[in-house]
């Protein structure tokens, strides 16, 4: 990705989304035709819970300048009964490592998006998409 | 990797997708992958001549995998990996790139949603090269259904299940089946006898060649997966044989032991020999242990001497049934919440506040005053009844659900009891109506205008006596007024809660429960009886509180399913689940303890997956240290070739 000063940066995030919620959910923004910014790339995945930290790590060295879990609410919404607190925890760990090897934390992000709740797909990424071109790029590739 | 050779096929949507997507260009750069040996677009994929493009491709290509960038896989990966599959490619070499709800239709600048889409159709090429061709996995089901709770919920259950055509384990943890409508008196809105409807339902189960029924009985251990569980059931001795015994009754009336009587809630006595009410099933009489003077050594031995059937055994000891059964419905009913946790109510305090089952006894024909209204203490008839709703309902401190059917049934209790003290006046303290049910607003209404009920708007601070009187103190919320109203009977309307071996079984039977204890539905408008466990339903109040009609209409529900599963000889199970690869796998155990199905086991130092129990989650696979154990098509090589793909270009 071409970064100038004069041209605004675009950056790029990575969505892991679950099948049952967070990535229906992304589904009814489209069906809703909630415009939102195309710096996100989704990968589906089965659940929350098959997210790998290393993952994500794995996104940034490869230019990601932001990653997005997207999961089912807590308590009771995830599919496979607590795939989504397995998220959470890891989540808690990650952001706690990303500090400490200097990404700032704020790149990753856990959100618990229903299938019914296309508005706040489109305002997740909306909002993340922002926040990343204040955090600038990442550049660790 | 054997060489793939993958098929790229661009869908136009219409102008869904080729009014924001620039499609040729989609489907000119997805060529340029090596593994790509054909890449075309097309209006509609999806219509008849588009799937025919796509299986002449494969014909003519020899193609090992396509890729049909389009609509979200929920609206056609059937469609499309059917169509693969007439043509003979593995149902799973066919993945779908989301490029319309996720891309078309939330972006307007055709450059940026152009790109997008080529990383989408690029991450999914890295995909489906990966994937391995899979076949469902194929087991049968044994043809038997065992239901747990012998209440209205579970009886339908069971009847419905032996009806059509299979057998049925009924365990029930009482002497009788029957359950809480067995103690009601009349049911709202017709005030059908509860007995009268109930009774003949209870021994159609007991006489039906295909139900084994056990009461004294609980469930202690379960294994196994949809289809193929195996069940442990520990079945108390009765000490009286269930075929000798035609319950004459004369060992009750030479026992010499009195204590209080369940069934009746306090309200009578029985002896230690008992029966729980003479309709019940199966029709024998019951020893109980803890009453008896002495079974072992003998210290009374009265009952063996009268009995002329010789059906009394002390010797009865407890035994552990095996069964093994392919479907499993639950239905382990309710409990009221315990009165004594508002003691500002004075429940245990004055013997003239009972509970609304106790008040069901004293209003039934066969319960302990034989239908006549009588308070506890001193066995007047009382003029004027206050009936208290939503006790620990509705309420932060206590329960914070409504129990549903307390509105219903104090009403009810309301006009029974005009129609037995027809000078008496009742008064209902309520916060809301809540009568929605056939024929339930019309019920309440008949209520408050025939029958002259006072309905009092306003929760009751306070329950006390003054000068021997039961006072029940409140707010009028509609007037503001503050009111003392003397009473001779004080009926608690309590909240509902699971019945309290609910939580030890959800345990067994690895299900979750919500917040109170009730167990939970797979989805509450779509799924409503099934466990999250394939093959486990739910009904009736262990569910959430409901009616009887509604608990009816839910068994039936669950012994729909339920005969939809044994129907089967086979059942196919999706094969992306976890596999193990052993000369990684150090048998740390993670992954056993991470497993929310149970499905793996370490076995001699390797972690070992149950085909069956696995729903392929992926959390073994996220959590394993090693990455010894990988998900099925989606495993680490897969998504780590789908985030460079995703972000190289």
């Amino acid at each position: 990705m071409k970064v100038s000063n004069h041209e605004e940066f675009e950056p790029r995030i990575v969505a892991f989304l679950c099948r049952w919620c967070a990535y229906a959910g992304a589904d009814l923004a489209g069906v809703s035709r909630l415009e939102y910014p195309p710096n996100v790339i989704p990968i589906l995945v089965p659940c929350s819970g098959r997210v790998d930290p290393q993952y994500i790590l794995l996104a940034f060295k490869n230019g990601a300048d932001g990653v997005l879990i997207g999961g089912c609410h807590t308590p009771n919404d995830c599919h496979y009964v607590s795939g989504n607190y397995k998220a959470l925890k890891r989540y808690a760990l990650l952001k706690k490592y990303l500090e400490q090897i200097g990404i700032n934390p704020a790149r990753v992000r856990l959100e618990w998006i229903s299938a019914t709740e296309g508005q706040k797909f489109a305002r997740v990424i909306r909002e993340f998409t922002e926040e990343l071109k204040k955090l600038g790029p990442l550049r660790l590739r | 990797m054997p060489k793939e050779r993958v098929g790229v096929f661009v869908c136009h949507c219409g102008r869904n997708i080729a009014g924001t997507v620039d499609v040729k260009k989609v489907a000119e750069e997805a060529s340029k992958h090596p593994a790509v040996v054909f890449a075309t677009d097309y209006k509609y994929m999806c219509s008849d001549p588009g799937q025919k493009l796509i299986k002449d491709a494969i014909r003519e290509y020899k193609l090992t995998a396509v890729v049909v960038a389009a609509c979200t896989p929920s609206m056609h990966e059937e469609t499309f990996r059917k169509a693969c599959s007439e043509v003979g490619l593995n149902w799973y070499k066919c993945e779908i790139a989301n490029i319309r709800e996720q891309c078309s239709w939330v972006h307007s600048e055709i450059d940026k949603a152009t790109e997008k889409a080529i990383r989408i159709v690029n991450s999914t090429i890295e995909k489906v090269i990966r994937n391995e061709p899979l076949t469902p996995i194929t087991v049968g089901i044994k043809k038997k259904c065992l239901v747990i709770g012998g209440g209205i919920a579970g009886i339908q259950a069971a009847l419905d299940v032996a009806d059509a055509g299979f057998e049925v384990i009924l365990v029930e943890k009482s002497p009788t089946i029957g359950g809480r409508m067995a103690q009601l008196s009349e049911t709202f809105p017709t005030l059908d006898c509860a007995q009268c409807i109930l009774t003949p339902k209870m021994v159609a189960v007991a006489r039906h060649p295909r139900i084994k029924l056990y009461t004294l009985s609980e469930v202690i251990d379960v294994e196994g997966f949809v289809g193929n569980f195996r069940v442990k059931i520990r079945k108390k001795p009765r000490y009286v044989d269930i075929d000798k015994c035609n319950i004459c009754g004369e060992c009750e009336k030479v026992c010499p032991v009195i204590v209080p009587n369940e069934f009746d809630r306090g309200l009578s006595y029985r002896k230690a020999i008992y029966i729980p009410f003479p309709q019940a099933v199966p029709a024998a009489y019951t020893i109980d242990p803890e009453a008896c003077l002495g079974l072992n050594p003998v210290i009374c031995g009265e009952c063996i001497e009268v009995c002329d059937q010789q059906a009394i055994n002390y010797d009865d000891k407890e035994e552990i049934i095996e069964e093994e059964v392919g479907a499993i419905i639950v239905a382990t009913g309710y409990n009221l919440y315990p009165k004594e946790k508002i003691p500002e109510y004075g429940y245990g305090k004055y013997e003239d506040v009972i509970d609304s089952l106790q008040f069901e006894r004293l209003l039934s024909s066969t319960g302990p005053t034989r239908g006549t209204i009588v308070r506890p203490s001193d066995g007047k008839v009382p003029k004027r009844v206050a009936f208290i709703q939503c006790v620990g309902s509705r309420d932060v401190n206590h329960l914070e659900y409504c129990s549903k059917i307390c509105c219903m049934y104090s009403a009810k209790h309301a006009m029974m009891y005009k129609h037995l003290v027809p000078d008496g006046q009742a008064y209902i303290f309520y916060i809301d109506i809540r009568a929605a049910g056939k024929g339930y607003e019309e019920f309440i209404k008949r209520v408050q205008e025939e029958y002259g009920v006072i309905y009092i708007r306003g929760r009751v601070s306070k329950i006390y006596k003054e000068n021997g009187q039961l006072i029940v103190q409140a707010v009028d919320t509609l007037t503001g007024e503050q009111l003392e109203v003397p009473v001779d009977l004080v009926v608690l309307a309590m909240g509902i809660v699971p019945s309290p071996d609910a939580k030890r079984l959800a345990e067994i039977l690895k299900i979750p429960v919500d917040k109170w204890g009730f167990y939970q539905e797979v989805h509450p408008k779509l799924r409503p009886v099934e466990s999250v466990v394939s093959g486990i339903f739910v009904c009736g109040a262990a569910q959430g509180p409901k009616d009887i009609s509604e608990t009816v209409a839910q068994a039936s529900a669950a012994a729909s399913k339920a005969i939809a599963l044994l129907s089967k000889d086979m059942i196919y199970h999706e094969p992306i689940i976890a596999r193990v690869n052993t000369d990684l796998c150090s048998g740390c155990g993670v992954c056993e303890s991470i497993c929310p199905y149970g499905a793996i086991k370490v076995i001699n130092k390797v972690a070992e997956v149950n085909e069956v129990l696995c729903e392929g989650c992926g959390a073994c696979a996220a959590a394993c240290p090693v990455g010894a154990i990988q998900l099925r098509n989606f495993r680490d090589d897969q998504i780590i070739s789908m985030i460079q793909a995703v972000l190289t270009r």
